[in-house]
């Protein structure tokens, strides 16, 4: 239930969107999202845009992850 | 995908698993909270890529499964007055009341419909002005303020014939019941979508109250096993704190719009859940002002609740105090097909994951 997929916003009308989880399309409330745009990648749940995705920190944890790669 | 499959890479995992190997010193046990997790945790085998001193059990956050049978009783007793069209996620449609469920209604002509979403809901309602159009409202804070856009919308729209039957709740008072039940553990796996919207400082009292370490989590086996790690540090150096591994969604004060919407709308009020019982301000009722959409306000209902199947232990399994295998009815009377308590119903339940993922393994 609490299953929350992340998404891209394709197009914006009002405060609905199109969203594709990769490719298949769905609509999105973004009533809980400031300053969505076309591109943003954002998450999925129950019909509703929760969250936008940070890809700085999305980048950071990464890198993390590269850096525990490398010293093993 | 973008943001799932650099999470699932295989030298990555391995790497992970190492670490965790190298840094398992004593024997742990951490809870998974979330629904979600539990599901995730055996969908990618997790516990067979963990060394035998550290346990994973999971909690009590799959909001169907902890959806009381009275609450599916009333959706039930609603269901059967003709001028009533049921709008449901699909999860709640086969969970078992006292005698029936939802599903078992439909196919005897009730009108019951799946929705996706709370909007859906009062698309229906709009579409049929005749009806009153009930959504059994259920999931905790990830899913209430979806609903709580919907009341506004519906408020502002003036829809008089949209109701919610309420059974929202919220997570950390379920935690610290669990915490209180004495159940052994050293840290929580907490649910990274409640603390989208919530914040990660909803579980601050957990490591301050009880010198428990939390890791708000997310979806994918690398954030698993990097929260495992992080929770495994946490133990071994004795400092619980609540640390943010799903930082590309979490921060520590949430979504700000979300929480607005949600506590326009709601407020705490004292909630029946499955295996726990009453549990104070853990639940989510509608404000003075937004009750006019509460359907047990508009048609009250008086109903009789019968006692659950004696032998399933649904509630201990929600409480981390007992395992699926240790069900009499698990596997042999107690089938996904055909469920005798809530936990088997959900694909988030730990008996349905446990039965799908684990049982042939065994």
């Amino acid at each position: 239930m609490c299953l929350s997929i992340p998404v891209k916003i394709v197009s914006i009308e009002g405060t609905m969107a199109e969203v594709s989880a990769g490719g298949t399309l769905f609509r999105a409330g973004l009533h809980m999202i400031e300053d969505a745009k076309i591109g943003d990648y954002v998450l999925l749940h129950a019909g509703f845009a929760i969250q936008k995705i940070s890809e700085k920190e999305a980048e950071e944890t990464i890198r993390l992850f590269d850096e525990l790669n490398e010293s093993v | 995908m973008k943001y799932i499959d650099e999470y699932r890479d295989k030298k990555l995992i391995s790497a992970l698993t190492g670490q965790i190997r190298k840094s398992a010193l004593g024997d742990y046990t951490f809870m998974e909270v979330c629904g979600g997790h539990t599901a995730a945790i055996h969908r990618f085998g997790i516990h067979s890529l963990l060394p035998e001193n550290i346990k994973l059990i999971s909690g009590p956050g799959c909001p169907v499964c902890v959806s009381g049978t009275d609450f599916i009783d009333k959706a039930i007793a609603y269901s059967q007055m003709d001028y009533v069209i049921i709008t449901s996620f699909g999860d709640l449609l086969r969970i078992p009341g006292s005698s029936a469920s939802l599903e078992k209604m439909k196919a005897a002509g009730a009108d019951v419909r799946i929705v996706l979403s709370a909007l859906e809901a009062l698309d229906i309602a709009q579409d049929n002005p005749s009806k009153k159009v009930v959504f059994p409202a259920i999931g905790f804070e990830t899913t209430a303020p979806g609903t709580a856009v919907t009341v506004i919308q519906a408020s502002k729209s003036k829809t008089e014939n949209f109701f919610l039957l309420c059974g929202h709740k919220v997570m950390p008072p379920a935690m610290e019941a669990i915490i209180k039940e004495g159940v052994r553990l050293d840290g929580f796996i907490c649910p990274g979508h409640v603390a989208a919207i919530t914040g990660s400082a909803i579980f601050d009292f957990i490591p301050e109250k009880y010198n428990l370490g939390c890791v708000v989590t997310g979806f994918e086996p690398a954030d698993l096993l990097q929260s495992i790690l992080m929770l495994i540090r946490q133990v071994n150096s004795r400092t619980p704190a609540v640390e943010i591994q799903y930082n590309r969604v979490v921060t520590e004060g949430g979504n700000k719009l979300a929480q607005k919407s949600l506590y326009e709308v709601f407020e705490p009020c004292d909630m029946q859940w499955r295996g726990l019982g009453l549990i104070p301000l853990s639940g989510l009722a509608l404000k003075k002002e937004f009750r006019m959409f509460d359907i047990e306000k508009s048609i009250p209902l008086n109903i009789e609740v019968l006692q659950e199947n004696e032998q399933c232990i649904c509630g201990e399994i929600l409480r981390g105090i007992k395992r699926p295998p240790d069900c009499q009815l698990f596997a042999n009377l107690c089938l996904p097909e055909n469920p005798v308590g809530a936990c088997m119903v959900s694909p988030e339940g730990s008996c349905n994951t446990y039965y799908k993922y684990r049982l042939a393994n065994e």
